[in-house]
């Protein structure tokens, strides 16, 4: 078999970044691409709304059906990466194939945890929510058993919108957060205390600062849930989502370094010269803390893909390092959240106004002069100028009191950041 | 491809730039009709900013590196091959506001039904936008770059 100029292992938004990243530099070298899903690319966080029954499958594809053969892909689809042969720089894979490559990416991602300490976690109706064949597998479940409560466990992002999903299908949903706030990554309490209210609205319960630790089952099938704090909960359901690891089973006992995830470079590479990984897989440097850590959103996903895809091409481009952040409509509340967002030392300096009936409510963590976090719930419309704030790591003393009032724009900032946001020379804004 | 500059020091902040993408994306496209009777169901895609003397016009930069496209989940969010523009494909938009979260010049809103993104198109299909179009003071332009 022919050496591949480019393996990708992965099919979701790190791969089509790298796709993307590669034909920036190479319009023709042929791409490879190997995932054990046997769908066309399609957006991973679209499961919620396939769910809810807000899209319908024709609306799942992350890029268009002609994508493969547009890019000059050939994707083997339903097909798993086994193992790296780092020495005959090559891939084995569950067809009994070994593809030899030049460069070569791996975007594996990530995968559910399944809480250890759960009795009856085995059990009939009692799934993790990452993939659409878990979509599938759910509805197929909800129709023969009929499903009219359940249990969801873990409230962040995959947790909110699946509970979202589930009321959306009037289910009578409880969410369960082990911390004692939901997103408890970049939300605050008072973020956290307005999404449960959106929650309850729509008839979900939220409970915080507990979870479960049993799983009551008849004849196998879910009957209903035993949390820590003693009390119980009727389900015919549970869906486990408490987070997912770095799925890095495919470089254990190669060259290729992994802690967390497979270290990489600022360049997106590994350890091993012309292997690269990017996505939740990836354990690269972060923006605010400097040190290397997973960040697993897809924003990363795509970009570390994209950059990556632009190195193993022949270009050299950085990563200025993953910022966690997130953007989630929780029940029709918009919110956007990114970075430190609980003060995490004296020297820092709190900016927040509320409005509870609005809902409204703004924050900004300041620390050293610069804004490392922010939280923006109800009214959204212009918090990437902040999230540019953070990322650029600008000094905001000069003009802090504009940043939470009503009129904050482009306009508030001084003219020489103004002029390098709206993109360089020439432009006279 | 087609970028849209914006001089400040012309800017007399009379936003007629909005009320023209505003008509030039309604259904009427007539100027008294559309404000009338459209205006609650449009965002205009270019906003101006003002304090005191200064004001400015400011639409979506389509920006090389764009990180909306990097950041859509749905892949609504892409670039169109032909023009260079960033758009987004309202069919394909659910509304998870990534795209907001990560634009720095904040110029993309929530969509009068806050159900999807709403954004500068550069007026597909026309020669010149809207906006640089009707501008009474030159103070948004139209340029070819070579990128």
């Amino acid at each position: 078999m022919n050496r591949r100029p480019y393996l990708l292992i992965g099919n979701s938004a790190a791969g089509i970044g790298a796709i993307e990243g590669i034909r920036e530099k190479d319009p023709v070298g042929e791409i490879t691409v190997v995932c054990k899903e046997p769908h066309h690319t399609y957006s991973r966080p679209l499961i919620s709304y396939l769910l809810a029954g807000k899209v319908d499958e024709s609306r799942m594809p992350y890029r268009p059906v002609d994508y493969y053969e547009k890019n000059h892909v050939e994707a083997l689809l339903g097909v798993e990466a086994t193992r790296v042969d780092l020495g005959a720089r090559a891939v084995d894979t569950s067809d009994g194939c070994s593809v030899p490559f030049e460069k070569l990416l791996i975007a594996t991602g990530g995968r559910p945890i399944i809480p250890r300490d759960v009795e009856g976690a085995e059990a009939k109706g009692v799934f993790t929510f990452t993939t659409w064949d878990d979509v599938r597998r759910i509805q197929e479940f909800m129709e023969e058993n009929d499903v009219t409560d359940a249990l969801v466990v873990g409230g962040g992002l995959i947790g909110l919108k699946s509970v979202e999903a589930l009321s959306a299908l009037n289910v009578r949903a409880v969410v369960v957060e082990l911390a004692d706030r939901l997103m408890s990554v970049t939300f605050d309490q008072t973020a956290s205390n307005l999404a449960q209210r959106a929650l309850e609205r729509a008839g979900v319960e939220v409970r915080c600062g507990t979870t479960v630790t049993r799983i009551e089952r008849v004849h196998g099938r879910v009957a209903g849930a035993l949390l820590r704090d003693g009390s119980k909960i009727e389900c015919r359901m549970v869906i486990l989502a408490i987070g997912v690891t770095p799925n890095i089973d495919l470089v254990q006992g190669t060259e290729i370094g992994a802690d967390r995830g497979i270290v990489v470079d600022d360049y997106m590479q590994t350890s091993v010269d012309g292997v690269y990984a990017a996505g939740d897989v990836a354990q690269a440097v972060d923006l605010l803390g400097g040190e290397k850590r997973p960040i697993a959103i897809l924003p990363n996903a795509y970009r570390q893909g994209r950059i990556a895809g632009i190195n193993m091409a022949g270009g050299r481009r950085s990563f200025e390092g993953g910022l966690a952040m997130n953007a989630v409509d929780i029940c029709g509340l918009p919110t956007i959240s990114v970075g430190v967002t609980v003060p995490n030392g004296e020297d820092c300096e709190v900016l927040s106004n509320l409005d509870e009936k609005a809902p409204v409510y703004r924050k900004l963590v300041l620390k050293g002069g610069r804004i490392i976090g922010a939280i923006f719930v109800g009214e959204i419309d212009r918090a990437g100028i902040v999230t540019g704030l953070i990322r650029d790591k600008v000094e905001v003393t000069g003009f802090k009191d504009l940043l939470l009032t009503d009129g904050f724009g482009l306009i508030s900032l001084p003219a020489d950041y103004r002029k390098h946001v709206v993109s360089g020379a020439g432009i006279e804004v | 491809m087609k970028r849209v500059v914006a001089r400040e020091e012309l800017c007399i902040g009379c936003r007629l730039c909005e009320i023209h993408c505003l008509v030039q994306h309604s259904k009427s496209k007539k100027i008294i009709k559309a404000f009338r009777d459209e205006r609650d169901s449009i965002v205009p895609g270019v906003h101006v900013e003002e304090k005191g003397y200064v004001s400015f016009a400011l639409q979506c930069r389509h920006c090389n590196d764009a990180r909306c496209i990097d950041a859509c989940m749905t892949g609504a969010m892409r670039r169109d091959p032909e023009t260079g523009a960033v758009l987004c494909d309202e069919d394909k938009c659910v509304g998870c506001w990534m795209c907001i979260m990560v634009c720095p010049v904040g110029a993309i809103q929530m969509g009068a039904d806050k159900h999807v993104a709403s954004k500068c198109d550069l007026c597909i299909g026309a020669e010149t936008p809207a906006c640089v179009a009707n501008c009474p003071n030159e103070a948004i332009v139209c340029e070819e770059t070579d990128e």
